[in-house]
């Protein structure tokens, strides 16, 4: 095959065809086609809402899926996750204008004396891929920023992430404060981390133990999709 | 002249390699968010007491308290202007307690990741990871390491800029990558990917291998996979003692003195020589590795049953060697580039 009929012209497409196209393109890192596909839909009468979930997150989703299974690595989910942002950046403002539901907010930090961040990072980066809003504070997170964010942000979720064994049982500090304001129903808490396990994560109280960041996406929509219910 | 790891490895079939430091001076009062590499202007006396113990209990190389001692991680600690004083301080101690042994130890300069991405994923230049740990290299060796030795590191780029790193300054390389991610590193680099590697290091490293990760059973089936691409190679095997749990608002790891001898007998028939012990290996764990390495009669190499037996299952089903097809997804035609 030559080049000249490798070569895809995104205009061309019909529309399902695009939204194919661009989850390929995800999925291989692609911003500028990324970018281009995003204002094509826009263009083609497209509300940003069904662009962001059809094209963005359905393309992410994918991404999670692969990575969760050991076929992409974080090199990969990198790029991908770029590529995403590059086409969030034109969706943000106006999805802001035009009202669109919301999946749910998360407040994410990697805790005190824990300065390891590639992993909360991706974690931040494939949530707001899934649609949801994300507060990231940095790292080395003492309680009370935890608390002070989680309300001054109404977030539906707390994420905290650990690298070390020795930073890990600070998350059961920061989930015993959430307690004695009695606070802690009112948010999903997720863990994550190399060296943490779900016999951690129940140990010290958390909703949930998320093994990477595609299981911390799975995670918050259930545990989002069941708060609606219950509402 | 050859560095005396060289030396020593032309007289012994295998060596033993320390333990865990961030266990360790957790035990002596670290707390957690404190930079262990501080300690060695705080509480020099916890380090010396740190390198002597694993002395006493056996090692033949310990590794300097400089793990996050470039100017990337010091700079989370107000502490990235020091970068020379605190790695040279970190060589001097160690380099002060091997000399006073009653047998030849190694001094290995610990060299640890930056914590940053890499061009192409990430802003950190190759140019610029090479400047940082030329300044941590440099250091270490004028403190008198005689060795500079990396440690989980994950991706091949930032493995390429301490290589670069310890050519220039001519210094001797053992480096370590943390397979942790489905038997890859974090980055997705293979045992075998990272043996064919070697060959493009600037400095092509004296030894290398797998250090931390998930547990003894995955970190021998690395070594399998290096042994397998490099026979000749001299493998190093740094594996965790079990793997963490919470105890009493702690984190205890799990591996026992035991199972850790039988790690290291395990590391030498898989064709490890520098076998040692990564986060939870504490002076008991080494004591028991050094009698059972000594009294072990070589085996034939383990079959991954023998590990899984032995040591408990592996995290993951394969780790991207071998026969096993690499998983892809069917796409559409895929895009022409540029």
């Amino acid at each position: 095959m030559s080049d000249e009929e490798d070569d895809i012209v995104l205009s061309e497409l019909s529309n399902e065809e695009l939204v194919q196209q661009m989850h390929d393109d995800l999925y291989d890192g692609l911003k500028d086609e990324i970018l281009e596909g995003v204002n094509i839909l826009l263009e083609r009468g497209w509300a940003p809402y069904k662009v962001l979930t059809e094209a963005l997150v359905e393309g992410m989703r994918i991404v999670g899926i692969d990575f969760r299974d050991g076929i992409l690595f974080v090199p990969e989910v990198l790029l991908a996750a770029n590529a995403m942002k590059a086409g969030m950046g034109i969706l943000k403002p106006l999805l802001a204008e035009t009202g669109a539901p919301k999946q749910g907010k998360m407040v994410i930090g990697t805790v005190k004396g824990d300065i390891h961040d590639i992993g909360k990072n991706l974690v931040s980066m494939m949530m707001e891929g899934a649609g949801f809003e994300v507060v990231d504070l940095g790292i080395n997170n003492p309680a009370e920023n935890y608390l002070e964010a989680l309300e001054k942000e109404d977030a539906d979720i707390l994420g905290m992430s650990a690298l070390l064994t020795t930073t890990m049982p600070y998350m059961k500090v920061v989930i015993d404060e959430l307690k004695a304001k009695g606070v802690r129903d009112n948010y999903v808490v997720l863990v994550g981390g190399a060296p943490l396990n779900e016999e951690f994560g129940k140990a010290i109280g958390a909703d949930a133990y998320c093994r990477d960041a595609a299981v911390a996406v799975e995670t918050a929509k259930e545990y989002m999709s069941q708060r609606m219910h219950n509402q | 002249m050859t560095d005396r790891l060289t030396r020593l490895l032309e007289t012994r079939d295998w060596l033993l390699l320390d333990g865990a430091t961030g266990t360790n001076l957790f035990a002596m009062g670290l707390e957690a968010g404190n930079a262990p590499e501080l300690w060695n202007f705080d509480f020099p006396d916890r380090i010396r007491a740190l390198h002597q113990g694993f002395i006493d209990s056996g090692s033949d190389v310990i590794l300097t308290n400089s793990f996050g001692g470039t100017s990337y991680r010091l700079k989370l600690h107000d502490a990235q202007g020091r970068v020379h004083e605190i790695n040279k301080r970190a060589a001097e101690i160690a380099r002060e307690v091997a000399d006073a042994a009653d047998r030849e130890i190694i001094v290995a300069g610990s060299i640890g990741p930056t914590g940053e991405l890499l061009v192409p994923v990430g802003p950190l230049t190759h140019a610029d990871a090479v400047a940082a740990f030329e300044e941590q290299g440099r250091a270490l060796i004028e403190g008198g390491a005689d060795v500079l030795w990396a440690e989980t590191i994950s991706s091949q780029e930032e493995m390429a800029a301490i290589a670069e790193a310890a050519a220039n300054i001519g210094a001797t390389l053992c480096a370590t990558l943390s397979f942790d991610s489905a038997g890859r590193t974090m980055m997705g680099v293979t045992s075998s990917a990272y043996a064919a590697m070697q060959d493009t290091f600037a400095a092509k490293p004296l030894a290398f291998g797998a250090n931390c990760g998930t547990g003894a059973s995955d970190l021998l089936r690395t070594v399998l996979g290096l042994t397998e691409a490099a026979p000749d190679a001299i493998v190093i095997a740094k594996a965790n003692a079990g793997i963490p749990k919470y105890v009493d608002g702690a984190i205890e790891y799990d591996g026992t003195p035991e199972t850790m001898a039988e790690y290291a007998t395990l590391a030498r028939d898989s064709g490890a020589r520098l076998i040692g012990g990564c986060c939870g290996t504490r002076n008991p764990h080494l004591k028991a590795m050094r009698a059972a390495l000594e009294n072990h009669t070589p085996g034939e190499r383990p079959s991954l049953e023998t590990i899984r037996n032995a040591l408990g299952d592996f995290s993951s089903q394969d780790d991207g060697t071998g026969d096993a097809p690499t998983p892809t997804r069917e796409r559409r035609s895929r895009r022409r580039r540029g």
